[in-house]
């Protein structure tokens, strides 16, 4: 056989097995502006390998219910989920998902942002690959700070921010000087105030998994922020989530946004964004008590166990989750839209080390620990959350009490002594207590 | 002076007529004009309603994006057939029960509709077993069935009513003259039924086109209908309003095509047996 004929040869060999085992791989995903990124790329993917993708993209709150049920009853309609921060922990601990141990060496699991990496594993082993990760930081305007005669430090405290929110703020104009998250739901006002608790000293619970909503600290956080929102924030902020401020940011309406880190691109999109000029970014405030308002997570992929195709789905999160993603999607869209906050080594590259908040984002989520979230101890992982599986329920109950107060339609008081009493029923009857 | 009051009150009621028509339509209308708005355009305060740079960037986006068609094509076969085959089996059912009450035909009547007082997802884990265990999870075949049996007690109680209206001695003279029970039900009752029956069958198919909880929860990626497809465009992280509205004008053009061409069908049978 000549050299040709045997080369001809090996070729169509691995044309047939790369078609024998082409397999369609069915992923769980959100409508976030990387996913839909993602999904338009796909054919890179399946040149590269000969799979195929379907795509089942829900919201946030109906893919957890549609996943949840999925994975608890193995009904095995998933090859790949989306997952975040919260579930990943606690479905590996429950060995509903596949191990990512085995990832090539291609893929450098070592270059994955210890913070991720230490966020979706469960006793040292991952469970999810990041595909983007996210902090919370400071968004401002700064015409209108310079307006008010002020200077947004690197690391500000919440008594600068309430003061520069008041200095900003003009009703006249429709300018609020703050926008905050006060929207009720455990992953909207409750994520926002939970991690901005922590700087003021407060916890979920003590280590005998108590709650503590009857001390001081939660008293001044919820005192701190009514009184700053109902200065300087916008009408009805009650209401508010994500996308309502990214709305009141992008008009113009906030004189300062503190919320994930993912919002920068888009607030500097002239696009679509009025003051996509004038925004600086700085990191989210503390009280002094060292550890500061910011949170940490990350929309991961994760393989259900029981999937009949987890060498497919294997082969998806490597490309997903790679540097060479990152490297497609800054080719094909610029690297302001490569997905943030998975890999050291994006933060190394001088290309988006110039894009302009890529510096505080990288700060944020080094600065943010889930495993140390507390002044004070407290027995659970997570800084917006706690990573129990009650959480979700708990919070939600006591993000509305909240909401309620923000709406005024109860007292501060009232409503930790509220949430003291949902916590602890909800403690007591699951066991921890 | 009466011809005058006549004319008023039916110049005051038209116009009321108008714009309890228009405020209900409102939404509806607002999600159209949105959906040729940019996303810049659509989060704009003040609102714009008419004077805007109309685009159909977010149609060839949502098109670009979604198999349009395949979910369009999975939701006439789950509407239709829900529908078609919850009438073959309500029309003997609510023959029966009006024609030929037993003393516990009105408990029954109440017994099925009271199964629409359950939440859904307190069942959505056994029915969710089930499906696995037949092989019916993301299968149109599966949705027909499920959905079927959510609307079957309002079609047997719409059938009920409409053929209690129909004398009963118009069957017994058919009987007489030798029909059979399916005769009896298929050449006498069915025709002077129509506008019931029509309009039973449109408002189960609105309701089957509708129907969100089960076909986001039964269904992933081969027969999710146009449901899933609107909830594929609702983000939380992002502003999307103008795609989303996009692709819920996409999903609810069909029905309303359907509803405006046989909306005298629907209000003949609506007002069935109204006004003696």
């Amino acid at each position: 056989m000549s050299l040709r004929n045997a080369f001809l040869a090996a070729t169509a060999l691995a044309l047939v097995s790369t078609a024998a085992q082409a397999e369609t791989i069915t992923i769980a995903t959100v409508n976030n502006g990387d996913m839909i990124r993602m999904q338009g790329l796909t054919d890179d993917f399946t040149t590269k390998t000969g799979h195929t993708v379907e795509w089942v993209t829900l919201e946030e709150n109906v893919l957890r219910q549609r996943v949840t049920t999925d994975i608890t009853t193995k009904g095995g309609q998933f090859d790949i989920l989306t997952i975040g921060m919260y579930e990943t922990p606690i479905w590996g601990a429950n060995g509903w998902l596949i191990p990512l141990d085995d990832l090539s060496e291609d893929y450098d699991v070592d270059d994955i942002l210890p913070a991720m990496a230490g966020g979706l594993s469960h006793d040292g082993t991952l469970y999810a690959a990041p595909f983007y990760g996210e902090s919370s930081m400071i968004m401002y305007r700064t015409d209108l700070m310079e307006k008010a005669g002020m200077e947004m430090p690197e690391a500000p405290t919440w008594e600068f921010i309430r003061e520069a929110a008041a200095a900003m703020t003009d009703r006249d104009n429709d300018i609020n000087g703050i926008c905050l998250r006060g929207k009720a739901g455990w992953g909207e006002g409750g994520a926002f105030i939970t991690a901005m608790s922590n700087s003021f000293g407060a916890r979920w619970f003590d280590m005998d998994w108590n709650a503590q909503f009857d001390t001081q600290p939660w008293a001044d956080t919820l005192n701190f922020y009514v009184g700053m929102m109902n200065e300087s924030g916008p009408a009805g902020f009650a209401t508010n989530g994500f996308n309502e401020n990214l709305s009141l940011f992008q008009q113009g309406k906030c004189g300062m946004w503190i919320d994930a880190t993912v919002a920068a691109s888009f607030v500097t999109n002239p696009n679509d964004s009025t003051v996509a000029d004038s925004v600086g970014f700085a990191l989210a405030p503390d009280n002094g008590l060292g550890k500061r308002s910011n949170w940490l997570w990350a929309w991961a992929l994760a393989i259900p166990a029981g999937t009949a195709k987890e060498a497919a789905a294997k082969q998806f999160i490597e490309w997903a989750t790679s540097k060479d993603y990152i490297e497609l999607v800054a080719e094909k869209e610029g690297w302001a839209n490569v997905p943030p906050g998975a890999r050291t080594s994006l933060y190394e590259n001088p290309n988006y080390q110039a894009v302009p908040f890529a510096k505080m984002t990288l700060e944020s989520i080094l600065s943010a620990d889930p495993n140390n979230s507390t002044v004070e101890p407290s027995p659970y992982v997570g800084i917006q959350f706690a990573a129990i599986p009650e959480f979700a329920g708990i919070a939600t109950e006591v993000s509305q009490e909240f909401s309620a107060v923000y709406a005024g339609q109860q007292t501060v008081e009232e409503a930790l002594e509220k949430a003291q009493a949902i916590t602890n029923d909800a403690m007591e009857a699951a066991g921890y207590r | 002076m009466s011809r005058a009051v006549t004319t008023r009150r039916k110049t005051i009621n038209t116009v009321l007529a108008w714009s309890i028509g228009f405020l209900i339509f409102f939404p509806i209308l607002w999600t159209i004009l949105t959906s040729f708005k940019t996303e810049a355009q659509a989060i704009n305060d003040p609102p714009l309603f008419l004077f805007f740079d109309w685009t159909l960037e977010n149609y060839a986006v949502v098109q670009e994006r979604s198999d349009y068609m395949r979910f369009l094509w999975n939701s006439v076969i789950i509407a239709g057939g829900s529908t078609l085959i919850g009438v073959m089996i309500a029309i003997p059912a609510a023959w029966s029960m009006a024609f030929v009450p037993s003393k516990r035909t009105k408990d029954i009547l109440l017994w099925m509709l009271s199964t629409k007082m359950l939440p859904a997802v307190g069942v959505l884990y056994p029915i969710y077993l089930i499906f696995i265990e037949l092989g019916l999870l993301d299968t149109r075949i599966g949705l027909v069935v499920v959905i079927m049996l959510i609307n079957l007690p309002i079609i047997v109680w719409m059938l009920y009513t409409y053929f209690k209206e129909i004398p009963g001695e118009i069957l017994e003279a058919a009987r007489m003259d030798g029909a059979s029970l399916r005769e009896e039900i298929i050449y006498v009752l069915t025709p002077m039924a129509v506008p019931g029956i029509a309009s039973t069958i449109l408002l189960n198919f609105i309701l089957a086109w509708n129907e969100a909880f089960w076909t986001l929860n039964l269904t992933a990626a081969q027969a999710a209908p146009l449901t899933a497809f609107i909830a594929s465009y609702s983000s939380p992280e992002g502003l999307f309003y103008a795609k989303l509205s996009a692709a819920s004008t996409m999903a609810i053009a069909p029905i309303l095509i359907l509803g405006w061409f046989s909306q005298k069908q629907l209000v003949r049978g609506l007002t069935f047996g109204a006004v003696k």
